[in-house]
């Protein structure tokens, strides 16, 4: 009977033990961001680019976006009074001041004041790709720096290790 | 006994297009009723005027996006690039068969492509007669 019990405690420790790690390994890595789990966000923020994760941003950036979609860095992104409401309550909730985990690692750099607009030129996003040489940026199938899943092949379920 | 099943259903699919109007259908009449309250002159839509608008190099719009054919490629059948480099359905109804079947997804892109493209909103008609040169491709 002991021994069942005790079979049964390692192996439920055991689990814990495993489950921790694989949160750690996610939440805690670089390379792991969430991707957009809400249907509405991943639909409409993913038509002319991938659906970038609500964590590679803080939600003053998002609020600041999803105010100008008519100007979206240059293109009429415009929606719905409902939708853009629902989205930017979806961005806020998960971005990378609010999101749960130690997502604030990604904004190291930014200043509390500003709601930098470009994933691309947050500091840290500047330091992990600063190995990628130039003539690779401008390779046809890459066409931007916003096409993250040209390197990142897992990049839409939130891997986004070097390849 | 699969392939049986599936002829099966795809002969109910096309009795079931034929006997009634599809979501499809509706979004093309909702431009019929507009262009005939624009225009009493009104004659139809037309496919060769719908390839004309997409094909051609327009220069109302943004320089990078003369043409509707600038992002979504010569071939309505094959998938077109995004500026950012993400791919897009195919536009012709063969290809993309769940296709122009929203209404307001369809007046949304229509708003944002032909600001880009035209440099101002379609008319009824040109949605009209785009949609109807898609359906036939």
């Amino acid at each position: 009977m002991t021994t069942l019990i005790r079979s049964i405690a390692v192996g439920a420790a055991l689990f814990a033990a495993g489950a921790v790690m694989l949160g750690r390994a996610q939440a805690g890595s670089d390379e792991y961001f969430p991707p957009v789990s809400d249907p509405l966000t991943r639909q409409e923020c993913g038509s002319c680019h991938m659906a970038f994760p609500a964590g590679l941003l803080p939600a003053r950036s998002w609020q600041k976006m999803m105010g100008e979609l008519d100007n979206h860095f240059g293109e009429d992104a415009s929606v719905d009074a409902a939708t853009a409401k629902q989205i930017t309550t979806y961005l806020v909730a998960h971005a990378a001041d609010t999101a749960r985990g130690d997502m604030r690692r990604w904004l190291r750099g930014v200043s509390a004041s500003a709601a930098p607009q470009r994933i691309t030129e947050l500091p840290k996003w500047v330091r992990e790709h600063r190995e990628v040489s130039p003539g690779d940026w401008t390779r046809k199938e890459v066409a931007s720096k916003a096409n993250c899943v040209a390197c990142h092949v897992d990049a839409e379920r939130g891997y986004f290790e070097d390849d | 006994m699969l392939t049986l099943i599936r002829m099966a259903l795809l002969s109910a699919m096309a009795l079931a297009t034929t006997a009634q109007a599809t979501p499809r259908d509706e979004v093309l009449a909702g431009y019929a009723t507009q262009a005939r309250a624009d225009d009493a002159a009104f004659a139809g839509f037309s496919a060769a005027r719908g390839e004309a608008l997409h094909r051609e190099r327009h220069s109302g719009g943004k320089p990078d996006s003369p043409s509707c054919t600038s992002c979504h490629g010569d071939n309505t059948r094959a998938a077109g690039r995004t500026p950012v480099g993400k791919a897009i359905d195919p536009v012709a109804v063969s290809a993309a068969p769940t296709r122009y079947t929203d209404a307001a997804k369809v007046e949304k892109w229509f708003r944002r492509n032909c600001r880009e493209v035209l440099g101002r909103e379609c008319s009824a008609r040109e949605k009209g007669d785009w949609l109807t040169y898609m359906i036939t491709q």
